[in-house]
């Protein structure tokens, strides 16, 4: 099993969501964040002083994946994310070692 | 006349008076929202605090002895109103209904709270300059000595009869009397507190600290422009015959042509300068161009208002950063709202009313700042001496409302009981 977190923007939330929900993905979080990466933030103007507005606005996606769907999992993100624009954001991969559903008791790869 | 319609008349008056009363009122949740929207959200419980309390303090005061210095009864001169105390009685029917051109034609209360709600208002200017480091108790200690002594006097000499008007200064809702006074109290205040914590860098840099909820101040900008029409209408004073019915139709018309211009002027301004359109300098605008009409809403045609609120937008853009130039911190652009602009606005008298000339307003205008700041200087110094008018700087990052106040403006992982 596969933890994969993805930073994407946030207007790319939707076509993502709906397109990992017709992909029969059953569930993920969603947490408003904000970071930086290569272009470290972007200039912005208050009454005539110039500052850095150094964290961009992002949304962060956690979703649990079985090893065999994890490449379809990936490439659903990756493409409907993808503007070609810096600032498309990130996915990011780790092992998960163990699921429990709260509800039954199930766990690993039933509990997802 | 019949006294049936000197009665109604009277009645119209008063009425007409107490609403514009309420609108001026208003205003005290115009400077509320607009300073809570400037500032950080660290400090929004402070600066809350800091408005409501001194809309109080100002009543209070004002009613207690503020009122009878700036409109003295039996003044020991020109320059020295007397001092008196609470309210007296109001007009008799008789009074009213036998008396010919003396005769008062709207309720003395009705004057007396008009006359209040401007006193807060000129004490809500300040509190806007001083944001995010001024400590509470000392600025409403500050409030009881602005209210109760120093803008009264300032207003004895124009509005009371004092020298000022005798000597011809012209200010029909207050460019100077009230604003620019704020306005000079305020700077006063910044100049001894100095600039907030990060605003300035060693080599003069201006370091931008934007204000935490701009809906906010935009809610705050629009309370203000509609309190205005209370705060320039009322000021007419009268409203029950056509004549003067056709008057404050006018100063409505022109004191919201000004708003407009200002507001735009600002705003294509700040484009053009900047390369953006900043919505505080659209805000400062429409406020700039209020003040800048506020000397003279009557007499000009609504084209003219409208140059007047126009240059008082353009006036106000320049202000604000030549004003952050000098390392004179102003969150809310309040000395160059209501002082650079009422400075402009004071000597656009002259465009329409022929009764001003500019020795007169020259003269009511350097009289009104070197008292407004020098009283203000004063005071505030020897508070400062007895009781920190600034927070600590551990305090000042912090911020305001945790340490002055206990609490913050949105509380969050708060424990249910």
């Amino acid at each position: 099993m596969k933890i994969v977190t993805a930073i994407i923007r946030p207007h790319a939330f939707e076509v993502v969501r709906s397109a990992l929900q017709e992909a029969s993905v059953n569930g993920m979080t969603v947490t408003e964040v904000r970071g930086f990466g290569r272009q470290k933030g972007h200039p912005a103007l208050y009454r005539g002083a110039e500052y850095n507005v150094a964290f961009q606005p992002k949304i962060q996606l956690e979703l649990a994946v079985d090893d065999a769907r994890l490449d379809e999992v990936t490439e659903i993100i990756a493409t409907q994310a993808r503007s070609g624009e810096v600032g498309d954001g990130k996915i990011f991969i780790a092992s998960l070692d163990s699921v429990t559903r709260i509800r039954t008791g199930e766990t690993g790869i039933e509990a997802i | 006349m019949d006294t049936m319609v000197i009665e109604v008349g009277y009645a119209l008056d008063t009425f007409y008076f107490l609403m514009c009363t309420a609108l001026v009122m208003w205003m005290a949740a115009g400077f509320a929202m607009l300073e809570s929207g400037l500032v950080r959200s660290k400090n929004t419980v402070e600066i809350l605090n800091k408005n409501a309390l001194l809309y109080g303090v100002a009543c209070i005061v004002y009613l207690l002895v503020g009122y009878n210095v700036m409109y003295p009864g039996d003044p020991l001169s020109s320059v020295i109103p007397g001092i008196d105390f609470l309210l007296g009685s109001d007009n008799s029917v008789e009074s009213v209904t036998d008396g010919g051109e003396g005769a008062p034609y709207y309720s003395s209360m009705a004057d007396f709270i008009f006359q209040a709600v401007f006193a807060a208002a000129t004490m809500s200017i300040v509190s806007g300059a001083v944001a995010e480091r001024m400590r509470l108790w000392p600025f409403l200690i500050f409030a009881v000595f602005m209210v109760g002594f120093i803008y009264p006097v300032e207003g004895y000499w124009k509005w009371g009869g004092g020298f000022l008007d005798q000597l011809g200064f012209q200010d029909f809702a207050g460019s100077v009397v009230v604003h620019m006074a704020g306005a000079a109290a305020a700077l006063a205040a910044v100049l001894i507190i100095g600039p907030r914590k990060g605003k300035y860098g060693k080599n003069g840099e201006v370091h931008a600290i934007p204000g935490a909820n701009l809906p906010m101040a935009t809610l705050g900008m629009f309370i203000l422009w509609m309190g205005w029409f209370g705060f320039n209408g009322g000021s007419e004073l009268k409203i029950a015959n056509v004549d003067e019915a056709n008057a404050v139709a006018k100063i409505f018309v022109n004191t919201n042509a000004a708003a407009a211009a200002g507001m735009v002027a600002a705003a294509l301004f700040s484009r053009f300068w900047f390369g953006k359109t900043d919505l505080t300098m659209t805000i400062n605008g429409a406020l700039a161009g209020l003040v800048a009409i506020t000397a003279e809403p009557l007499m000009p045609s609504a084209g003219v208002a409208s140059l007047i609120g126009l240059v008082g937008g353009l006036v106000v853009v320049l202000s604000v950063v030549g004003l952050d130039k000098l390392k004179i911190d102003d969150p809310v652009g309040a000395i160059s709202v209501h002082g650079t602009a009422g400075i402009w606005g004071i000597f656009a008298v002259m465009f329409s009313n022929p009764a001003a000339t500019l020795s007169g307003q020259l003269i009511g205008t350097a009289v009104t700042f070197a008292w407004m700041f020098g009283v203000s200087f004063i005071v505030l110094t020897v508070i400062n001496k007895i009781i920190k008018l600034r927070v600590s700087e551990e305090e000042e990052q912090e911020g305001m409302d945790v340490n002055e106040c206990g609490m913050t403006a949105y509380p969050e992982f708060t424990p249910d009981k």
